[in-house]
C-alpha cells in the first residue's frame, strides 16, 4: 500500500505545476492590448465622426477624473447601486432558498419570478419613477426589479437539483435540518447561486443606468447624456468605459469572493 | 475445513449468542416492486458478514433499511436490542459513490461526521487525522477530494465511518468504483481493520471471491424479491499470507460452492 500511495502522491503534485498560471495571466494582458489597439486604429480611420480614438478616450478620463465630474457623478451612482444590489443578493438568496426547500413558497413565488425575468422589465422602470418619484427609492428599485428575477430563479434552481447523495449522506451522519441547509445544501448550490449573482449585478448596472437615462438625470447616465448633447464623444466614451470597467471589476471581485469563502477546492484552476 | 452451510430456505435463522443486528420480518416495496420479502437476519458481533446477490436483489435496499436510510413496509431492525427506524450514531454508512463534499479538504470531510455532533475543532481533527493515517492516507489531509484517486477517496470515506466510533459500520460495495489493484490492497486492510478496530461490518459487494476472501460469513440473497437462500461461514485463516488465501484449495472451493448455489439465478 504505501508503494502504490506514493506513486499516487507523485502522480497528484506533478499535476499542479505552475507555470501555466503566469502564462494566462500574460495572455489576458494581450487580450487587452489587442482590443485597445484596434480601437485606437478604428477611431483613427475614422469610423465615425462620433467615434473617438482610445488614447482620446483615455486622455478625456484623466480629465473628467481630475476635474471631478466623474467621481461626482459615481457618487450618486453608486449609492443606489450598491443599495440594490446587496439588498438584491440577500432577499435574492433568501427567497430563493426558501422556494428551493418549501413547496408552498415555490408555488406562490416561482411563477412570479418566471414573469418578471421573461418580461422586458425596463419598460417597469418609467412606473417606478412616476410612483416613487426620482430620488434614490425609484434607483434602487430599478436595480432590484433588474437584478433580483435571475438571483432567485438561479438559487431555487441550484437549491433544488442539490446532490442527493450528500444530503443522504449527511442524514446518515445525523445532521440536522438547519445543518444540511448550511453545510451542503448552501455549499454545494454555491457556484450556481453565484453565476445568478453574477448575472444579477450586471443587470443592476443595467437597471441603475437606465433610470438615469430615461427619467432620474442624475449621476452617470446623467454624465453620458451631458456630454452627447455636447458632442464631447471622448468624454462620453470615457464614461461609457469606466462604468463597463467598474461592472467587470465587480463581477471579478465576487469570483474572487467565491472561490475564497465557498469553493475552495477550485481555488488556482 | 469446511465452511458451514447455516441454513437453507427462508426459516428463521436461530438468534445466535451476541447477535448486535437483528433483522426480523423485513419487506420493502418500490411501488408495486416487491424488493424485499419478509427478511430475518441476525448479525454477530465483531464479524464481517457480507450480503451476495444478483444485480437488484435488494442489496443495497437491505442495507440503507439497516441503516435507517430507508423505511421498511413492514418488520423491524434491532441493533443492540433497541428497535431503530432512523439513522443512529451506532451505526456508519460507507457509501458506494463515496458521497464526499468536493469543496472540503480530506481532514474535514473525514471530521464531518463529529463536526455534525458538534465536537470542537482541533479535537475532531486529531480523531479525524488518527484515522486518514488507518486507512493508509497518512499526508493526504490537505488535499481535495478531486486531487484524489477512486481508491483513495473511498479510503476517505472509509476514514469518516471510522472517525464517528460507531459499532457498525455498513459499506456498500465499496470497491466497484475502485481499480483492481486497489481493491486487492483495500480488501486486505479491511481484513486487518476488522481485526484490530473490533467493530461490526456488513458488506454488500456482488463479487463472489471478494465475499469469500474477506467475510466471516456470507449472506446469499435470492433475486427479485430478495429472500435470505442461504448462510455460508466460509471458515479461512486470514493470519496467513493473501497470496496463499487465493489459492487455497478450501477457499476456491467456497467460491465454488457459493457459485453452484447462484447459478441457477443467472440462467
Ligand atoms: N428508489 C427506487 N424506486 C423504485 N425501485 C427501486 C428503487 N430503488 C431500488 N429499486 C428496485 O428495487 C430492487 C432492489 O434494488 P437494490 O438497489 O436494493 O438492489 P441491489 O441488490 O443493491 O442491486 P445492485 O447489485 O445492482 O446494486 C431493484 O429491482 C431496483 O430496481
Ligand atoms: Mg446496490
Amino acid at each position: 500500500m504505501e508503494n502504490s500511495l506514493r506513486a499516487e502522491r507523485g502522480a497528484v503534485s506533478l499535476a499542479s505545476h505552475s507555470g501555466w498560471r503566469d502564462q494566462s495571466i500574460l495572455l489576458r494582458f494581450m487580450s487587452i492590448a489587442l482590443f485597445a489597439g484596434a480601437w485606437e486604429i478604428a477611431g483613427r480611420i475614422p469610423v465615425s465622426f462620433a467615434f473617438p480614438t482610445f488614447s482620446d478616450t483615455m486622455v478625456a478620463f484623466v480629465k473628467l477624473v481630475a476635474d471631478g465630474s466623474l467621481p461626482t457623478a459615481y457618487l450618486s451612482t453608486l449609492q443606489p447601486l450598491l443599495l440594490g444590489v446587496v439588498l438584491s443578493a440577500f432577499l435574492g438568496v433568501g427567497l430563493g432558498t426558501l422556494c428551493g426547500l418549501w413547496r408552498a413558497g415555490e408555488w406562490l413565488l416561482i411563477p412570479v419570478f418566471i414573469v418578471l425575468q421573461a418580461a422586458p422589465v425596463a419598460a417597469f422602470i418609467p412606473m417606478v419613477t412616476f410612483i416613487y418619484g426620482i430620488g434614490m427609492t425609484a434607483k434602487t428599485l430599478a436595480v432590484m426589479i433588474l437584478a433580483l428575477p435571475v438571483i432567485v430563479l438561479n438559487t431555487y434552481k441550484a437549491v433544488r437539483n442539490v446532490n442527493e447523495s450528500l444530503l443522504v449522506m449527511c442524514r446518515s451522519f445525523l445532521g440536522t435540518r438547519w445543518q444540511t441547509v448550511a453545510k451542503i445544501i448552501l455549499p454545494d448550490a454555491s457556484p450556481v447561486i453565484f453565476a445568478g449573482l453574477r448575472l444579477g449585478v450586471a443587470a443592476g448596472f443595467v437597471g441603475v443606468v437606465l433610470a438615469e437615462l430615461l427619467i432620474t438625470p442624475t449621476g452617470i447616465g446623467d454624465l453620458i447624456t451631458f456630454h452627447r448633447s455636447r458632442a464631447d464623444y471622448a468624454e462620453m466614451y470615457a464614461t461609457i468605459g469606466s462604468i463597463i470597467a467598474l461592472s467587470t471589476l465587480t463581477l471579478i471581485v465576487l469570483q474572487w469572493i467565491e472561490i475564497r469563502l465557498f469553493r475552495p477546492e477550485k481555488r488556482g484552476a | 475445513m469446511r465452511a458451514t452451510v447455516l441454513r437453507n430456505g427462508p426459516s428463521p435463522v436461530s438468534a445466535s449468542a451476541d447477535s448486535i443486528v437483528e433483522v426480523r420480518g423485513v419487506s420493502k416495496y418500490y411501488g408495486s416492486v416487491e424488493a424485499l420479502r419478509s427478511i430475518d437476519l441476525d448479525f454477530p458481533r465483531g464479524k464481517l458478514t457480507s450480503l451476495l446477490g444478483p444485480s437488484g436483489c435488494g442489496k443495497t435496499t437491505l442495507l440503507k433499511i439497516i441503516a435507517g436510510l430507508i423505511t421498511a413496509d413492514a418488520g423491524t431492525i434491532a441493533i443492540d436490542g433497541k428497535y431503530v427506524s432512523t439513522p443512529g450514531p451506532e451505526r456508519a454508512f460507507v457509501f458506494q459513490d463515496f458521497a464526499l463534499m468536493p469543496w472540503a479538504t480530506v481532514l474535514r470531510n473525514v471530521a464531518f461526521g463529529l463536526e455534525l455532533r458538534g465536537m470542537d475543532k482541533t479535537k475532531r481533527e486529531n480523531i479525524a487525522r488518527h484515522y486518514i493515517d488507518e486507512v493508509g492516507l497518512a499526508g493526504f489531509g490537505d488535499k481535495y477530494p478531486h486531487e484524489l484517486s477512486g481508491g483513495m477517496r473511498q479510503r476517505v470515506g472509509l476514514a469518516r465511518a471510522l472517525s464517528v466510533d460507531a459499532d457498525v459500520l455498513l459499506l456498500d460495495e465499496p470497491f466497484s468504483a475502485v481499480d483492481e489493484q486497489n481493491r486487492r490492497k483495500f480488501q486486505e486492510d479491511l481484513i486487518r481493520l476488522r481485526t484490530n478496530q473490533n467493530k461490526t461490518f456488513i458488506f454488500v459487494t456482488h463479487s463472489i471471491e471478494e465475499a469469500v476472501y474477506i467475510s466471516d460469513r456470507i449472506v446469499l440473497l435470492s433475486p427479485r424479491p430478495g429472500r435470505v437462500s442461504q448462510v455460508i461461514e466460509p471458515q479461512i485463516d486470514r493470519s496467513v499470507d493473501p497470496e496463499r488465501i487465493h489459492r487455497d484449495k478450501h477457499y476456491l472451493d467456497t467460491v465454488e460452492e457459493i457459485w453452484q448455489g447462484l447459478k441457477q439465478y443467472v440462467e
